[in-house]
């Protein structure tokens, strides 16, 4: 069995004469919450489509669990919550997924109990039997998530999962995620907000026009620090120095700014100073956001 | 197997809450009413009348009324055959629905053939209804009983499918309006053009006839209803050419097997385009 949930090399997608995907590759493990983020018309959602075969790629290629991409049987063991989740809306929410049930070949008690089960899990018992007409935008969302996860997948795909959800909706989201990442199901998780992505996310890929420009691990901290010294006028030569400590090491005026792994750093940079004999008068570390990544991976893509 | 009979299960659920068909049954029991009524006053004048020319006259204007309504079936029929599954599927492309059902570990080709199947039960069973409304009034109010119904029943429903079939097919590739646009151009198309073959027919001109017998070809559905009119009559009274819904130019049975092949081939069409549709 295949370590990675999914694998992609090279896909490409155009419709007519517009480019929609124009080089994706990359992987994600199973087991691993990898978030997906781009910018309006960055090709997310037609690449998730071709990783779900509901669009065929015009190059390249990729396996999803193993089989390659738009195998039917696979999809018994994947999860599926669209951006704008919809469905008859006569249908009440438990025979709705009750019919979700019966595509993935569940039925009888197993597939009732399931279904209550979730129901329950997405904290939509009381409106079970109610008409999906009824439902609010969140109820709607809740349900999809529900539908989603009622084949017991390997890997779910959540796009703008928590699109229309109030903050307890939200926080209801980030535990299933959590819970799908403790029993190693794999998620591909597309959103535009970063703070539930920061939240929730193993790994980052950031894609533009289709092609993954920028990778970043969460996992464990913060995802990037930049460090602030402030000692006086510093020459090229002492600049030179403090390249030792980080990366991106650049003049703000008196200051110095530079790019540091972690905390652990700014000790050394401390002892540095000290020694040099320079006025140190201010050191500071500023944890990134994925806010701040994603706009300085964007504009530098830009630039580049 | 499984999926296409819970996309089926759930189609004909669907089909059954559309209004389009309550319109439908509606304006079925109301047609069926109006018929009732009419042939009522029909027969009221003709029924008791003696004398073998007022009994053949009387005769000649049962079956005559009889395929009239007949007529109003084929029509009532083939519209509830192109509207009701006129959305099935690009309605449910455009608002996303189809996402969630394509991305489950079921063919594209059940999801086309759950819905078909729907469909042409709910539009056979309401054409079988509103033909029964007929029937049972003309037999029980003039005691009348056209003859070749086991014949003419299923070419009614032959051409019902038939409509069914185009409108699914439509779905897989066309918005809900061209869709609907084309499968009525279609219907209308036919129509004409069993007109053009009967007019070339009757009037002895075999290029004319030649114009409609193609139509016949690209869209078999009005030679299905000709047939079934054709066999709706009392053999006299078709050879006698004497109204209208006797046609000059009688399909022949080999029509039959090409409509069952053109229904066949749109199906095909239907899901081929379904498969590889971007969704």
């Amino acid at each position: 069995m295949s370590a990675f949930a999914i694998e992609t090399n090279g896909l490409r997608k155009w419709y007519g004469s517009k480019r929609a995907v124009a080089d994706l590759s990359l992987s994600v493990r199973r087991g691993e919450v990898f978030g997906f983020l781009g910018p309006n018309g960055a090709g997310k959602t037609t690449s998730l489509k071709m990783l779900l075969g509901l669009v065929t790629p015009d190059g390249g290629g990729g396996r999803v669990l193993g089989a390659p991409l738009g195998e039917r049987t696979v999809r018994a063991k994947i999860g599926f919550l669209p951006e704008h989740f919809r469905f008859q809306e006569w249908l009440s929410g438990r025979e709705m997924l009750t019919f979700h049930g019966r595509l993935f070949g569940l039925k009888g008690p197993a597939l009732a109990a399931r279904v209550e089960t979730l129901l329950e899990r997405v904290d939509l018992g009381d409106a079970a039997s109610r008409a999906l007409r009824g439902y609010s935008k969140g109820m709607g969302q809740r349900l999809g998530l529900a539908a989603a996860l009622l084949a017991r997948p390997e890997l779910v795909f959540l796009d703008e999962p928590t699109s229309g959800l109030d903050p307890l909706g939200r926080l209801m989201v980030r535990d299933v995620i959590r819970d799908l990442r403790s029993e190693g199901v794999a998620v591909f998780l597309n959103s535009h907000l970063l703070g539930e992505v920061e939240a929730t996310c193993d790994r980052v890929a950031f894609v533009k026009q289709g092609r993954v420009v920028h990778e970043l691990a969460l996992a464990g901290g913060p995802a990037g620090v930049e460090a602030l010294l402030c000692a006086g006028p510093l020459d090229a030569a002492a600049l030179a120095e403090l390249a030792c400590f980080g990366t991106d090491v650049r003049r703000d005026g008196d200051a110095v700014r530079l790019r540091i792994a972690d905390d652990a750093v700014l000790p050394e940079i401390a002892r540095w100073a000290v020694a040099r004999g320079a006025p140190l008068s201010h050191l500071s570390a500023a944890h990134d956001t994925l806010e701040s990544v994603f706009v300085r991976v964007m504009a530098g893509e830009r630039a580049g | 197997m499984t999926g296409l009979l819970t996309i089926t299960r759930l189609t004909l659920h669907e089909a059954a809450r559309k209004r389009v068909l309550l319109a439908a049954l509606l304006l079925g029991l109301a047609f069926v009413t109006l018929y009732a009524v009419g042939f009522h006053f029909i027969a009221r004048n003709l029924l008791g009348r003696v004398g073998a020319r007022e009994v053949a006259q009387a005769r000649l204007t049962f079956a005559l009324f009889t395929l009239a309504g007949m007529y109003a079936v084929h029509f009532l029929s083939a519209m509830a055959a192109v509207l009701l599954p006129i959305d099935t599927l690009s309605g449910e492309i455009d608002s996303g629905v189809m996402q969630t059902l394509a991305s489950k570990p079921v063919r594209r080709e059940a999801i086309v053939l759950g819905k078909w199947l729907a469909y042409a039960l709910v539009v056979v069973a309401y054409q079988m209804l509103i033909a029964g409304g007929v029937l049972l009034v003309a037999r029980w109010i003039p005691h009348y009983a056209p003859p070749g119904l086991a014949r003419a029943l299923p070419l009614l429903a032959l051409e019902a499918v038939a409509l069914v079939t185009l409108s699914i097919a439509g779905g897989t590739r066309l918005g809900t309006v061209t869709n609907g646009m084309l499968a009525f151009g279609l219907f209308g198309l036919a129509f004409l053009g069993g007109w053009v073959e009967q007019i070339g027919a009757f009037s002895h001109n075999d290029a004319t006839r030649h114009v409609g017998t193609a139509v016949s070809l690209l869209v078999p559905t009005d030679a299905m209803w000709q047939l079934a009119a054709y066999s709706l009559q009392p053999l006299a009274i078709a050879q006698l050419a004497v109204t209208p819904f006797t046609p000059a130019s009688i399909p022949s049975p080999a029509m039959v097997v090409w409509a069952c092949g053109w229904t066949l081939l749109v199906l095909v069409l239907g899901l081929r385009g379904f498969a590889n549709r971007p969704l």
